[in-house]
């Protein structure tokens, strides 16, 4: 969001709070609202183009008073966001973080609109719906998808001044003088702070109504008056002294006073009564001045076109308006024609003279003043070509970089040097140092993969040579570039990290100006981002050292905004978790403690808080030290210290669960005195903290802590604020679950109050809600048991509300599941199943819940169902029959759910029944619900054996051969299953022509995606070949071995692996190897792969046929191709392992001879393989043998001999070092003398 | 370049792991001083054989072990000068 108008108030007032339930709403009225206003104010404070939010405002004038060209003269001192909630969390869990509003109490109105969570539950984050009208470039944006917290970190500008380092060992560098020094950067702070409290204390002014004498003054008084102003306005005699200083001190605050006094004085009008005391008075505006201006808040673009215009659309944009096309220099052409041919000379550029390259946005920035100020207005026929801009694309291809993958228009701000085609030769070294990393960042940036990769590595290799400076300078401005994409904030962010590296104390003077850059990666909604962020901040604190971390960073710790001293607490997170909590704890200790300012403890508190976040459990050691830091802090004077040091505390305690209450003995007390007075926000806070500490006490006292902090829950129960709902929901399952409380107090005094207030309708329409109370009640379920829970929500299932019926089904699944149904009388029985068959039937949306439900709730009873299986066959029956797919594919689950029952019970005629409808519905179209009957078909098949099975096998069979061709998941691993399961258990009943016919169909499941597919096919292929013999089989797969494809290759391969495991290798293995005399390469490969498997699967029984293979695999190993030779040493290794302590290891050490001059191979994949073999023949023939090849190769002279060899020695080393004791080689020569050897008895 | 940065990795998780893995730049004296000590520690781990080579020497076993356990310190002698 950015602002439309420069004058308004911080007019925050206590209705615009963040709890606000509507805040995303509101923050769009409002911004409509500004934009309106600052459409009347422009009228008379003239502003032209303010560099900052990138918007003109709306005068039609230029001012006199005030720079024309913004571009050259830059305007500051203006605060474009002062009228903004300084504090918008991001997420949930920063709730805490609300400004203005730790202590707003309990509202006395209850809310009845939907809560925060839901407005915002689409606005942000993955869930967040495409805007279909938001061009595709754009939506890839980083900032398109950033919440306005988020959009902030632009607030802090791109570059912040380099830091003096003060730690430098030899202070001899240029950048390191010049940089800002700690006090300086302390003073510039207390600067900011004291501007935002003037400010403050302006607006309560305003807000009071007290400034209403102003509205008499004279405008061109104003700068000279301001004496008297202050005067009489009746700020405190300080105030007014302070405010007195800095005024003098910079020219920036002034300046803000000035205007705000300004648009005060106009805001009376001669047709409106001056309000007193509205604060909103700026809003109020009449719109009869509003219609005739010309640039409304409408962003840049063309007047009227309500469409704000990005940069990248240069080429859309009409006549007149194109600052860009404007700023494109005019040829020498177009130039004679415009101007007269005579009396005018072309002259010769000034020496020194440089052409401005300004950036890009700037340059489309600035086109509505100007047009308005050279007289197009109104209405402008759209030109839908400009000549010129058409002309002018952008390069891909950049002198000294070669082709790019891209190029953007915003790349033009950054990299336009390098097509401007000045001469190298006439460079210093620094421009053309500067020139190199531009053009190393821009093939990281918009390369392809290996320019990148050179790229990258030419940056880092290079990196002490740039220097810190002129690499960070180029980087960071990139990073905060707002139509920055993922992946190019990906590489940069990669550079980043890999320069760090190499520049390691050199970075100290830039770490500011980084940490700016990457902290908003710390509260991205990307995980991946944040990852990211955390490794840079803890590698550049690595490089830094902690004092200087500390000293950079501490000015940020009571900033005056917010969202900086958020960031910066997560950052100081990740420097603890860098090097080490006990390094930072004294810093923290005096931060926490700080009574200087709150904002300070705040943040220090903060920290403390996002430590356990961030290192979980790790914090334990550091736990006393943590806790004593903030334990002060419960008592803090400002509510929101407080609020958020409940909240680190319950951090804390969550992070060392089970361990650690003796750390927090001290602060138990506070907590509790606290958790007593505080009320709304606080309280929720403070409740959370007890929440998550009494699970870490002993029984005794758990119980004894329970029984006193239920009287605030109970009190609570009827909180109409969602946030202490969800709070209250969540410390009474902790509660719950603590061993000391025991079922007859939770009965007693929680359970009927609990049912009361959160067994209610509304709660199940919200999910957060509905997956609390859910939670919730089955963990006090886990205590009070099962009837407790069921006896008291079984009448729910016959509510009238969907969702509500829902949420008690999952209730009672998830209850059952865990506790059985032992628990249930007969009459709750009843009832029970009573209602989830009405729940069942009634739902107009088919969920899982309810099937899981059914399923459980079934299951659970067992026999006792056997009552009600008639109702409910009939429901399925029923549900099989309709119209709906979804329906029919539930029933059909529900039949597979249930068929274990149904046994169970000796309803066999029913099973019967169900199993010749679901034959009748083989048919069925929708692959999901087709899948679904196979599933249930087979479920039956299972519990009533195959010979029992209605309809017969011999009729099923033949139905499921054609169901095999279907392509649909679902559908094949369910036919697959079923066809396995009764080639496995009944093969007899159907023909083996039917059983060959399946086969064919089987190999295309061979390639199926999903690897259950391909395995239940392997295994179906070892069912039938074991029941009709493997000839016919094995003729099928190795014709197979033929074809194309490699998926279908290998899959065949392991095909025949089975075949030979479950039929014995004899008869797979002469057909085979016959095979293998096919001189084709394809099916040579595969045999062997083929062979690989088999000698997998039969491992022992190898040491029948090693002899009978050794030939083939002698021919394979000193193939010329080396796939054939990398698969020969697989199907080596496999045969090896197969045979140790066999006593075949005279062919064992004859493929070793054949194997080993394949050492030398580079290709990764077949020199794994080869090494393998070797490992495992040093398991058949012993580590000795081996090792006396190995020996001659380590300390060749060759390094590509040494290499391998020494790998060879590696594995042997780690896998049987001991057995190599006996077997070094004599190396008396070298020093080596191991006489206890060659002692003898 | 990315396999070979793997194997270095890898190498050096492995050497952490294993003192007695090589690389191609392992020095002789690297080398032998491992298959000392190793040895060295393969005769006191084996009770049985500790027991025999007792034996063999006339030492009583614990003070054989000792003194094994004492060559582990600079089996092969000093270091070769560092020859720059």
């Amino acid at each position: 969001m950015s602002d439309g108008g420069f004058a308004s108030f911080p007019s925050r007032s206590p209705h615009q709070k963040l709890t606000d339930p509507s805040t995303a709403e509101f923050a769009t009225i409002k911004r409509l609202q500004q934009e309106r206003n600052a459409a009347a104010a422009g009228k008379k404070g003239s502003k032209t183009f303010d560099p900052a939010n990138q918007r003109t405002d709306n005068s039609t004038k230029a001012s006199l008073t005030e720079t024309f060209d913004t571009d050259l003269y830059e305007r500051t001192g203006v605060d474009k966001y002062a009228d903004y909630n300084t504090s918008i969390a991001v997420n949930d869990d920063d709730d805490d973080m609300a400004d203005g509003d730790g202590d707003d109490g309990r509202r006395l109105v209850g809310q009845y609109t939907a809560t925060k969570e839901q407005m915002n539950e689409f606005a942000t984050g993955g869930a967040e719906e495409e805007d279909i009208l938001m061009s595709r470039e754009k939506q890839a944006q980083i900032a398109s998808r950033e919440t306005d917290y988020q959009k902030r970190r632009h607030d802090r500008g791109p570059l912040t001044p380099t830091r003096a380092d003060p730690f430098a060992a030899n202070r001899q560098a240029g950048a390191q003088d010049e940089g800002l020094s700690y006090r300086e950067v302390m003073a510039a702070r207390e600067l900011e702070r004291e501007e935002e409290r003037v400010r403050r204390v302006i607006a309560e002014k305003q807000a009071r109504g007290e400034d209403g004498v102003v509205e008499h003054q004279a405008t061109l008084k104003d700068a000279s008056d301001k004496e008297n102003k202050d005067a009489g306005s009746t700020v405190v005699a300080t105030g007014r002294k302070r405010k007195q200083r800095w005024d003098v001190a910079s020219e920036a605050p002034s300046e803000e006073g000035v205007k705000v006094e300004e648009t005060k004085t106009k805001r009376s009008r001669w047709d409106q009564t001056p309000v007193p005391g509205a604060e909103d008075g700026p809003k109020r505006r009449s719109r009869w001045d509003q219609a005739p201006t010309l640039g409304g808040a409408t962003p840049v673009g063309n007047q009227g076109l309500v469409t704000p215009m990005h940069p990248s659309q240069a080429g859309t944009m009409t006549f007149g308006t194109d600052i860009s096309s404007r700023n494109v220099p005019l040829s020498d052409e177009e130039l004679d024609l415009m101007l007269p041919s005579e009396g005018y000379k072309i002259l010769d550029p000034p020496p020194g003279y440089e052409p401005i390259r300004a950036a890009a946005r700037k340059l489309m920035a600035t086109p509505a003043p100007v047009a308005s100020a050279s007289g197009y207005g109104g209405f402008m026929m759209q030109e839908p070509e400009n000549a010129r801009a058409l002309g002018k694309q952008l390069p891909t291809e950049i002198p000294g970089v070669g082709d790019l993958q891209f190029f953007k228009a915003e790349d033009m701000a950054y990299f336009g040097k390098l097509v401007d085609g000045a001469d190298e030769n006439q460079m210093s070294v620094e421009e053309l140092k500067e020139r190199k990393i531009m053009r190393l960042l821009l093939k990281v940036k918009n390369g392809t993969p290996p320019m990148r990769k050179t790229a990258l590595r030419q940056l880092t290799d290079n990196a002490r040579q740039f220097g810190a400076g002129p690499l960070f300078n180029q980087i960071l401005p990139l990073l905060m570039e707002k139509t920055l994409e993922d992946q190019e904030r990906h590489l940069l962010v990669k550079v980043i990290d890999r320069v760090l590296y190499k520049l390691d104390d050199l970075v100290r003077p830039y770490v500011h100006k980084i940490l700016v850059v990457i902290e908003p990666l710390l509260i991205d909604q990307d995980y991946y981002a944040r990852v990211e962020g955390r490794e840079i901040i803890s590698n550049l604190s690595k490089a830094a050292g902690l004092a200087h971390m500390i000293s950079t960073m501490r000015p940020d710790i009571d900033h005056v905004d917010e969202y900086v001293r958020n960031t910066t607490a997560r950052a100081f997170a990740v420097v603890a978790s860098a090097l080490g909590i006990p390094a930072l704890l004294p810093f923290l200790r005096a931060v926490c403690r700080s009574k200087k300012s709150w904002q300070a403890r705040h943040t220090g508190v903060k920290i403390v808080q996002q430590i356990p976040i961030l290192m979980g459990c790790a914090i334990l050691p550091h736990l006393k030290g943590l806790v004593d830091c903030i334990g002060d802090n419960l008592n803090d004077e400002q509510a929101k210290v407080r609020t958020v040091t409940s909240l680190a505390i319950a951090a804390l305690a969550e992070a060392a669960n089970p361990y650690g209450i003796e750390s927090f003995d001290d602060i138990l007390n506070p907590l509790w005195t606290g958790a007593r007075k505080q009320r709304g926000k606080g309280l929720a806070g403070f409740l959370k903290a007890v929440g998550y500490i009494i699970p870490l006490m002993d029984e005794e006292y758990a119980n004894y802590y329970t029984s006193q902090i239920m009287e605030i829950l109970l009190r609570e129960f009827s909180s109409p604020d969602e946030e202490m709902k969800k709070v209250v929901l969540k410390v009474v399952s902790q509660c719950a679950s603590t061993d000391g409380v025991t079922a007859g107090y939770l009965k007693e005094n929680v359970l009927t109050e609990f049912f009361k207030s959160f067994w209610v309708r509304r709660m199940a329409l919200d999910k957060r809600n509905y997956r609390q109370v859910v939670e919730t009640t089955v963990d006090l379920g886990q205590k009070v048991g099962v009837g407790e829970i069921v006896e008291r929500i079984v009448n729910n299932l016959k509510d009238e509300s969907e969702a509500y019926r829902k949420m008690t089904v999952e209730t009672v699944e998830k209850v059952i599941a865990s506790l059985g149904a032992a628990d249930i009388s007969e009459r709750l029985e009843e009832r029970l199943v009573d209602g989830i068959l009405y729940a069942f039937q009634e739902q107009s949306v088919e969920d899982v819940v309810l099937l899981n439900g059914f399923g459980t709730v079934v299951n659970a009873l067992g026999t006792r169902c056997k009552p009600y299986l008639p109702q409910i066959v009939s429901t399925i029956l029923w549900r099989l029959n309709n119209k709906s797919a979804t329906v029919r594919q539930q029933a059909a689950d529900l039949v597979s759910r249930i068929a274990m029952v149904m046994k169970q019970c000796g309803e066999d005629v029913l099973m019967a029944k169900l199993g010749t409808v679901l034959y009748e519905y083989l048919g069925e179209e929708y692959p999901e619900v087709l899948g679904s009957i196979l599933g249930a078909l087979r479920s039956i098949v299972t519990v009533v054996g195959i010979n029992q099975m209605q309809p017969p096998i011999k009729d099923l069979l033949p139905r499921l051969t054609p169901i095999l061709r279907n392509r649909h998941e679902k559908v094949q691993e369910n036919t697959i299953d079923l066809v396995g399961r009764i080639a496995d258990r009944g093969p007899e009943s159907v023909n083996a022509r039917e059983w060959m016919r399946i086969c064919f169909e089987l190999l295309d499941m061979l390639k199926a995606h999903k690897k259950g597919i391909r395995r239940a096919a392997n295994n179906t292929f070892g069912f039938i070949a074991k029941a009709i013999g493997p000839q016919d089989v094995l003729a099928t797969l190795l014709n197979n071995l033929r074809v194309q494809e490699r998926q279908s290759r290998v899959c065949t391969a392991v095909a025949i692996g089975i075949v030979a495991e479950t039929c014995a290798p004899f008869t797979v293995l002469p057909a085979l190897m016959n095979e293998y005399r096919v001189p084709e390469l394809n099916v040579q490969n595969g045999v062997l792969k083929s062979l690989s498997f088999l000698f997998e699967y039969i491992g022992e029984m190898a040491k029948d046929y090693v002899y009978a293979v050794t030939p083939l695999l002698e021919d394979a190993l000193i193939d010329r191709d080396q796939v054939h030779r990398q698969t020969a040493a697989s199907v080596v290794k496999h045969v090896a392992l197969g045979v140790v302590g066999l006593g075949c290891e005279d062919a064992m050490l004859h493929l070793l001879n054949l194997l080993y001059p394949n050492l030398f191979e580079t290709s990764p994949h077949v020199i794994d393989r080869i090494v393998e073999a070797i490992d495992a023949i040093r398991m058949a023939v012993g580590t000795g043998t081996v090792m006396n090849y190995v020996w001659a190769g380590l300390f060749h002279p060759a390094r590509k001999v040494r290499q391998p060899y020494w790998r060879l020695y590696n594995d042997a080393y780690v896998q049987s070092a001991d057995a190599m004791v006996p077997y070094y080689p004599n190396l008396e020569e070298d020093g080596l003398a191991r006489p206890e050897l060659a002692i003898v008895i | 370049m990315a396999d070979k940065l793997r194997a270095q990795q890898q190498l050096e998780a492995l050497q952490s792991r294993y003192v007695g893995t090589g690389h191609a730049d392992t020095t002789k004296f690297e080398w032998t001083s491992n298959i000392a000590r190793d040895s060295y520690a393969s005769y006191v781990g084996h009770p049985p054989l500790l027991q025999y080579m007792a034996i063999g020497l006339g030492e009583p076993k614990e003070k054989v072990r000792l003194m094994m356990v004492e060559k582990m310190v600079q089996p092969v002698g000093r270091p070769p000068a560092v020859e720059d």
